[in-house]
């Protein structure tokens, strides 16, 4: 009952972090309602395509004085670049993108959110005809608002569990206070996850990773629904980091079974084991990159449609088709919550599955 | 496919993968291990419990058979030792019964042979006494007899008379 209690408040908590976060969006589009329809929408389209991307400073939110001008709230982030030596300097050195940094002789200037090297303090970006940057990139290790949320993370669930670690043993074996929430999903991950898929025998070994794993997306997901807006898991580079992560696993666990299913598969006829491998050693890449693009996919697709329904209220700018948006966003808001476990479980089962297949036992003819 | 990879960003994949491994191999030692191994401890706890209450329920299960066992054991045991004791009761009245039968049929039997004796030698008596009487009889009327004459010649008259017809 008590947990009941907890998780409902905790909820409730994120749910309305959730809205208090779109209200702030909506402050600096209040300013957009003078515009004509078409420039909102672009402008929506763009605020959507940047709010998605990662950025080096940590922007809260941003609005447009009388005097036209572009006030930033937030706190500029370190950047670290490696050219020729180790670069470091703040972000607020780019003054939000508008202007190109010089450090040590060096100018910088951000472009579509990533950090490229021009000639001079009024040095060009040169484009091709695709529109890409030609300009050299510098090495660029900052610690970006994306990183700044898995510091975050990382913090969060070390303090968390490591608390809940400790009170079972200050309690003779028993979880205490958020240990009593997190204990069933932690059991849950166990029984329902690691034992059925990978098996009895040898899922302890695995079990680290899959906690770890199954609480950090699911984490960083719920972050990206707060007001801060930081959406870790919609880049490439951290989905693709955790589906190595399970691919290097995988094939690190799997053994002679696991190989020979692959390359030499038993049980169909000699030329279909020829055309056999070939598919399944690819199958051993697809299930990874499978892995890493619908987490990806899931939560960009997820953020692209709340935050889209949310531009609607704008553009429709009257009361009813602006109150069917704001249904429609708290409907998909609920749904995102929902979203953010599901996408954290399907990683960790298929995870979990792949490691099974990988440690599977020799079985006569089972299959 | 051009437009996702676009986006990726090699700083923050290195980050990310800093950060994430070490924070499995963190929790791990701070936390996985000590919660799995409480977790873990707990359950067997339990289970070793209810093992142990199964255990003592069919102990108890096998005492109350044993109890059970016992008693009907008994029961039978009274049975036969009733039934011994009815057995031996009746043989008794049986052996007693023949005895006395037989000792019955013996001292008959030497009331009879005593009897017979008896009969036998009153027989002699009687006889010896019937003898003696007859002869004194015979004495006394022989006295009687001779003492008067004509009596006598009667006498030897009517002997020589029966002598003649033999």
């Amino acid at each position: 009952m008590r947990v009941k209690t907890y998780l409902k408040s905790i909820t409730l908590f994120l749910f309305l972090l959730t809205f208090m976060s779109y209200g702030q969006e909506g402050h600096t589009e209040e300013q957009l309602l003078e515009g004509t329809k078409t420039d909102k929408e672009a402008e929506i389209k763009e605020y959507i395509l940047h709010h998605l991307k990662d950025s080096y400073d940590f922007g809260l939110y941003s609005y447009t004085t009388d005097q036209e001008e572009t006030k930033h709230i937030g706190f500029p982030l370190p950047v670290i670049l490696w050219d020729n030596g180790l670069k470091v300097f703040l972000s607020s050195k780019f003054h939000h993108g508008e202007e190109v940094a010089e450090v040590g002789g060096n100018y910088y200037k951000v472009y579509h959110s990533k950090i490229y090297k021009v000639d001079g303090r009024n040095g060009e970006i040169n484009e091709d005809e695709h529109h890409h940057a030609t300009n050299e990139k510098p090495l660029d290790f900052s610690i970006t608002k994306n990183v700044v949320l898995i510091f975050t993370v990382f913090a969060i669930l070390f303090f968390m569990f490591n608390r809940m670690a400790k009170a079972y043993k200050n309690n003779n074996g028993l979880p205490k206070g958020i240990g009593r929430i997190l204990e069933p999903i932690v059991l849950y991950v166990r029984d329902e996850i690691a034992i059925p898929n990978i098996g009895e025998k040898h899922y302890k070994k695995y079990m680290s990773y899959l906690l770890t794993v199954f609480f950090f997306v699911w984490v960083v997901n719920l972050f990206g629904l707060t007001p801060i807006g930081m959406n870790v898991t919609n880049n490439i580079a951290v989905t693709l980091c955790l589906a190595l992560i399970t691919y290097i696993i995988t094939t690190f666990s799997g053994n002679k079974n696991y190989w020979k299913h692959i390359f030499w598969m038993p049980g169909v006829p000699v030329p279909m084991k020829i055309i056999l491998a070939p598919i399944e050693l690819l199958g051993t890449f697809i299930k990874p990159f499978a892995l890493m693009i619908r987490l990806y996919a899931n939560i960009t697709a997820g953020h692209i449609v709340l935050m889209s329904i949310i531009g609607m209220m704008f553009i429709f700018n009257n009361w009813i088709g602006s109150s069917l948006s704001f249904v429609l966003a708290f409907v998909l808001a609920i749904l995102e919550l929902l979203v953010a476990v599901l996408q954290a479980y399907i990683f960790t089962v298929l995870s979990a599955l792949y490691f099974g297949m990988a440690v599977e036992e020799h079985h006569d003819e089972a299959h | 496919m051009e437009e996702l990879f676009g986006g990726f960003s090699l700083g923050l994949f290195i980050w990310q993968a800093i950060l994430f491994i070490a924070l499995v191999l963190l929790l791990k030692k701070f936390a996985w291990k000590p919660i799995l191994d409480s977790v873990n401890d707990r359950e067997e706890g339990i289970k070793n419990a209810l093992d142990a209450a199964e255990k003592a329920k069919l102990e108890m299960q096998n005492l109350q058979a044993d109890n059970q066992k016992l008693l009907q054991e008994a029961r039978a045991e009274r049975e036969t030792m009733l039934k011994e004791a009815r057995d031996m009761k009746s043989k008794m009245i049986e052996d007693a019964k023949d005895e006395a039968k037989t000792a019955a049929g013996k001292l008959i039997e030497q009331a009879q042979a005593a009897i017979e004796t008896e009969k036998k030698a009153a027989i002699a008596e009687l006889k010896s006494q019937v003898a003696s009487l007859s002869i004194e009889i015979a004495e006394k009327v022989m006295r009687e007899e001779l003492s008067n004459k004509d009596k006598q010649v009667k006498l030897v008259e009517s002997m020589l008379g029966e002598a003649k017809l033999n």
